[in-house]
């Protein structure tokens, strides 16, 4: 359709703003105004705070030792002989051992994430970019893990190897890595159909470079809303073997464990039970807020 | 099409003197069915086999603390003899696939003269009752709060109801679970002197339903409810649904009639996961409230070591999941008459 020559000089005229707003910056003014991701984010952050300041909490006498054992403190109420949270079945501080037990949680909901991408992102990968047999090969193995109840094969793993934080770890993110690749598989797919890796490819770029130079950058947004969403999943994980008696073994400190222990005692000192079970919910919920902020940010196709 | 996993590509199995029969709806359909069946059995065989793998790389031998001594090597192969052990482990692995088809799946380790087969047969009434009355829990609670939410979309109705769902979305049920038992069970012993609101740990067709139940539902109903309120909200902005509401019929009937069928599509789409996450689900509610069901049993297995009744168990709960898919995907193409049967 031809325009008009007016209508070309007017288009000619509009001006251009100076400064373009880009995905990332733009993403972070969008998760700035959500204010139930910032408030995540807070939770989050204070989080990692205790969990690296608590030795030193201990080393400066601000809390007590999370393993030392007074007896004639045991099941202390909060607030009773100076314990604010209480003391639990072996007469442990429990407000200690809370912030302790966020060492474990987040230490399990980083380092899965860490295991998982690397493999989520190789299959994914793959898959999404070779096609055809490689694809339907490695979305049959992964179709196999899918059906594999998560919560079970977790149990089996760490019956079979031992509760050590490596079996957990492990355990937990050969459960979790299907979902990432089959992501990453997705992105991949549509995006190489674009024009600009037609372009690319057709100048010549080798397929090692398309992969890390277009497909990947441009399907981050997505892998790392699916990354945060997995935090609270294995953080879940691993409080659940703890509650079932199985995971990280005492004297370790984890919530799941201090409500297993708690849950022992519960007409004695129901408040053994409430605080690490709060800290879990509370935890979980931070970080499915800070997902959630992170997925509104990220999706360009928004339409608030 | 986003049906649940396990959907092979077209063509894939499909012979080309089939084609015919594919060309009508009713003729692909049954196609579909039956390939979904077949799908079915390399994932349990992988189920199984990569269990089985597991169970013998374990170091040491199921002997290892028996009884909390060093075992004679006489008893040790009487033992070996007995349950199978002392063949290749090939062997072992071709004659329990056997033996699954069956229904058979050994005898237990931790239980003289009790078989796999026998323990979950005393187990199942108790988790399938609560697994049963969380799942009609499930629907009418959780699509009934997602319509609600959306058709007062921005009142205080749904805020309440969307922060209470997002609340049990993300807080895991052995939480929820523990603090009801604080609430209803010790805080109101405490409070009325020696009485329970409600029965904190057993199972009796009574009350003591109440708590299981709802620790098992409460986040899938979170879930569903979540979904129903975004997918009525798309409904309710059709034409259609304007047209109906233009017409006068009362809210009632715009709702019943128009906007709940296409809202209700996403959600059965998930009720293949929600079903896994009830069958997951009771292993940790049946350990809250010492409910002897196939959870418990399976619990119990892990703690002790009885490999054949892990295994027992993850096949079934696995069958029992890859039946639950099936006939949610088979359901979902008679609701929405637009998929396709690829």
């Amino acid at each position: 359709m031809a325009l008009p020559a007016a209508t070309i000089e007017q288009l000619g005229q509009w001006e251009v703003p100076e400064q373009q707003i880009g995905l990332w910056s733009d993403a972070l003014q969008r998760f700035r105004r959500n204010r139930l991701a910032i408030a995540g984010a807070a939770v989050v952050l204070l989080l990692v705070l205790i969990a690296f300041g608590s030795p030193l909490l201990v080393q400066l006498h601000l809390i007590a030792d999370p393993l030392k054992q007074h007896v004639e403190f045991i099941e202390a109420a909060p607030g009773q002989n100076g314990y604010a949270f209480g003391a639990d079945e072996l007469g442990r501080d429990t407000l200690s051992r809370l912030l302790f037990g966020s060492r474990v949680s987040l230490a399990v909901g980083i380092f899965v994430q860490a295991i998982i991408l690397p493999i989520g992102l190789a299959i994914g990968l793959t898959a999404g970019y070779f096609g055809g047999r490689i694809d339907n090969l490695l979305m049959r193995f992964t179709d196999i893990w899918y059906a594999f109840p998560d919560l079970l094969f977790v149990l089996v793993v760490v019956s079979v190897f031992g509760p050590s934080l490596l079996t957990i770890f492990g355990a937990i993110a050969l459960v979790n890595w299907v979902g990432l690749a089959r992501l990453v598989r997705g992105q991949v797919l549509s995006i190489k159909e674009k024009e600009f890796i037609e372009a690319a490819r057709s100048s010549g770029s080798a397929p090692a470079k398309l992969i890390l130079k277009h497909l990947l950058p441009n399907s981050l947004g997505p892998i790392i809303v699916t990354l945060t969403f997995g935090i609270p999943q294995a953080i879940f994980l691993e409080a659940v073997l703890s509650f079932l008696g199985v995971g990280i073994q005492p004297p370790t400190p984890t919530w799941g464990q201090m409500v297993f222990d708690g849950y022992e005692n519960i007409y004695a000192n129901p408040t053994s039970v409430v605080f690490p079970a709060l800290a879990i919910g509370f935890t979980l919920l931070a970080f499915s807020f800070v997902g959630d902020g992170l997925r509104d940010a990220l999706d360009p196709r928004m339409k608030r | 099409m986003a049906v649940t996993a396990g959907r092979p590509t077209r063509g894939a199995l499909l012979p080309s003197q089939l084609s015919a029969i594919t060309s009508t709806r009713t003729g692909s359909l049954a196609i579909f069915i039956v390939r979904r069946i077949l799908w079915m059995a390399p994932i349990l065989f992988f189920v199984i086999l990569i269990t089985f793998t597991l169970m013998h790389l374990a170091p040491g031998s199921p002997w290892d603390k028996a009884g909390g001594r060093q075992l004679s090597d006489t008893v040790i192969n009487n033992l070996n003899i007995r349950y199978g052990l002392n063949k290749p482990v090939t062997q072992q692995f071709v004659l329990y696939l056997w033996s699954v088809i069956h229904f058979d799946f050994g005898l237990s380790y931790q239980y003289q003269n009790k078989t796999v087969s026998g323990l979950l047969l005393e187990s199942w009434p108790y988790t399938a009752t609560i697994g049963v009355l969380a799942f009609l829990l499930i629907i009418p609670v959780g699509v009934g709060l997602g319509v609600l939410a959306a058709l007062r979309q921005n009142t205080r109705i749904d805020y309440i109801t969307m922060g209470f769902a997002t609340v049990a979305a993300s807080f895991p049920n052995f939480v929820i679970g523990a603090l009801m038992v604080v609430v209803f069970g010790v805080l109101s012993y405490r409070a009325t002197g020696g009485n329970f609101f409600l029965p904190t740990a057993g199972f009796a067709l009574d009350d003591h339903l109440i708590m299981p139940v709802l620790t098992l539902a409460l986040l899938p109903i979170a879930y569903t409810a979540r979904l129903t309120r975004a997918s009525t909200l798309e409904a309710i902005r059709q034409d259609f649904v304007r047209t109906a509401w233009a017409k006068g019929l009362p809210e009632r009937l715009v709702v019943t009639r128009h906007v709940l069928k296409n809202s209700l599509i996403p959600v059965v789409t998930t009720l293949g996961p929600t079903f896994a996450f009830l069958v997951t689900g009771s292993v940790i509610v049946e350990t809250v409230f010492s409910i002897p069901g196939i959870g418990r049993a399976f619990v119990v297995a892990i703690e002790s070591r009885d490999y054949p009744m892990i295994l027992g168990t993850t096949v079934l709960f696995s069958l029992v999941i890859a039946v639950a898919n099936l006939v949610v995907d088979v359901a979902y193409v008679f609701i929405d008459p637009r998929v396709r049967l690829t």
